[in-house]
């Protein structure tokens, strides 16, 4: 017996000597490209770090940045742009793309294309998207002013791009375009691990449409869409490429990574710029958790 | 009867918003295709002409000659590809690790790959730029491929873990009992198995690879090292906004994604579905 057991634990040993061994190399090349900069970005942080001033001498200030960013007016601004953008996205993409799944979860004609449509907007950078669209919505010849027109929604030609408003309908409805498709798609092949069988005994057991969406469908696509949700949120809250393409972040259009670049890559603050670096990874950190205490451990459990 | 009836309106229903659906998706390309071949005049006519009244090349031509998109073309592929083998060469063993061997911490070590993948670009773009800037790599292939490993390696870990997780059980101990070693299970058996899926997580990890913005834009300064996604975005000039020839640039970028999305698209949902959602 205990000859067995010392035996099981000499494999264990073994194996997980072995697992290390495996690792090494993809830990090495992460502590070195990834860990380390963060930290490095941390510590630059607590300095004071123009690079046009090296004759400061780089000074360690500890929080101060972070606290001026909370007397930046525009760092305000731009966090208040982030949120408002990240929940109006992801609710659209959501909904919609949840709905387009549900419509679609049978096979039919086609497809296969349907398909491929959908998955062509993930495939293209987003500032291609960003710049097709930005031609779409040109306010005299554009394609979105012309449609408009022509329904007879809006009489007047309007330069979308040039107020607030108008920027943030046409960077949300860009962003929709690009992932709500990527979102039905992801919904689809979590709809399709649900057994028909499941549907036909609630049926049979007379539950209604709601209730077999509520109880059937739902727990069923929960771990799915969740996963889906987080990577979602997490990529609109980091929003940079579209923004810096379609309108530069102007008329408060201005992402927190966009105003974090400026002040790293414009202005050579990396001090300042480390700091909102530095509070948009805890932002990311604090929705990744959010996310993770509700999926539990559905995610590990491999 | 009536149900009948009502069958052939929800199919027809169904069609409409299928095709609505797809048309709203592929509307945009089909626009910017229109406007590639339109003569000059009819881009800025008012109201909007839809067809173009002649077909024109002028903007194709001008994309590889006012442009150095050829370069970028070449530039976009080395990064991507060079990064997306990297990758899975030091990604593979790890996900094997991570999906079929036992020990202690493998719940750590998946949460801080997943972790690694969720760090914002922003927050390693300085103290790369720095690194970057003291070996002299600014403007270098390498120096692109380095930061882009901090992405598409936790990415093909993470991605590979589920396909090998996926292979029945069993292997390990049939091949222990034959007194095969680890490696041998690993490179001859484990390996062969799980080629079709190394094929689909790189094809996710070239496209992200592909289409990545901040980092190609802060480290590659120089006209000649600049990948598509950055080289066209910056197209327009203080003078002119050449929408011609983005229309047509986004249509030579944009044809051989549809056409490697058409072929491989069961691989790359496969890929994309398997636990592993990452855009």
């Amino acid at each position: 017996m205990s000859e067995k057991k010392k035996k099981t634990s000499s494999i264990m040993k073994t194996e997980a000597r072995d697992a290390w061994i495996m690792m090494t190399p993809a830990i090495l090349v992460l502590l070195a490209i990834a860990v380390y900069p963060i930290l490095r970005t941390l510590w630059i942080s607590l300095h004071e770090m123009v690079l046009t001033d090296p004759g400061s001498g780089y000074p360690f200030i500890g929080f101060q940045n972070y606290l001026n960013i909370f007397k930046d007016e525009r760092a305000i601004t731009a966090i208040i742009f982030t949120l408002k953008f990240t929940v109006t996205t992801v609710v659209l993409e959501f909904l919609i793309g949840f709905a387009a799944a549900l419509i679609m979860n049978k096979p039919f004609r086609g497809k296969g294309i349907v398909r491929a449509a959908i998955l062509i907007p993930w495939a293209i950078p987003t500032s291609v998207s960003a710049l097709m669209w930005k031609f779409i919505y040109n306010d005299q010849y554009g394609l979105f002013i012309d449609i408009l027109m022509r329904l007879g929604i809006i009489e007047k030609y309007q330069a979308w791009l040039s107020t607030s408003s108008g920027s943030f309908m046409a960077l949300v409805i860009t962003d929709v375009w690009k992932t709500a498709p990527y979102m039905a798609l992801l919904i689809l092949a979590g709809l399709q691990m649900v057994p028909e069988e499941l549907y036909e005994a609630a049926k049979i057991d007379g539950a209604n449409v709601f209730q077999r969406f509520f109880y059937v469908t739902l727990p069923t696509v929960k771990t799915t869409a969740l996963v889906a949700l987080l990577f979602r949120t997490l990529d609109a809250f980091r929003v940079f490429d579209l923004i810096s393409v379609m309108t530069g972040g102007a008329n408060g259009t201005e992402s927190v990574s966009v105003y974090a670049y400026n002040h790293l890559m414009k202005f050579l603050d990396f001090g300042y710029g480390s700091a909102m670096a530095v509070m948009i990874f805890i932002i990311v950190f604090i929705i990744s958790l959010i996310y993770m205490r509700v999926l539990g451990d559905q995610i590990t459990d491999m | 009867m009536q149900k009948k009836n009502g069958s052939i309106i929800t199919k027809i229903l169904f069609y409409l918003f299928v095709i609505v659906f797809v048309g709203i998706i592929v509307l945009p390309f089909f626009w910017q295709f229109l406007t590639s071949i339109k003569p000059m005049a009819e881009i800025s006519a008012i109201p909007a002409k839809w067809i173009p009244s002649s077909v024109h090349g002028q903007f194709y031509v001008n994309v590889f000659e006012k442009h150095p998109f050829a370069r970028y073309l070449i530039n976009s592929f080395i990064v991507a590809t060079t990064t997306t083998l990297l990758s899975i060469l030091i990604g593979a063993s790890a996900a094997y690790a991570l999906a079929r061997l036992r020990f202690k911490g493998k719940k750590i070590m998946l949460m801080a790959i997943l972790s690694i993948s969720m760090f914002p670009t922003i927050a390693t773009l300085s103290p790369i730029y720095l690194l970057l800037k003291d070996l002299r790599l600014l403007n270098t292939y390498a120096g692109l491929v380095i930061p882009y490993i901090t992405f598409a390696l936790p990415l093909s870990i993470w991605l590979l873990t589920n396909f090998f997780a996926q292979l029945p059980k069993g292997f390990e101990e049939a091949a222990a009992i034959d007194g095969c070693s680890r490696a041998r299970v690993f490179f001859q058996i484990m390996l062969p198995l799980i080629k079709p899926a190394i094929f689909s997580v790189g094809l996710i990890v070239f496209i992200n690879a592909w289409n990545e913005y901040i980092y190609a834009l802060t480290f590659m300064t120089n006209d000649l090292m600049r990948t598509v996604p950055v080289g066209i975005s910056l197209f327009p000039s203080n003078y002119e906004l050449p929408w011609g020839d983005m229309a047509a640039a986004t249509v030579v970028v944009t044809v051989p994604l549809i056409i490697l999305v058409l072929i491989f698209q069961k691989k790359i949902i496969a890929g994309l579905t398997t636990g592993g959602v990452k855009e």
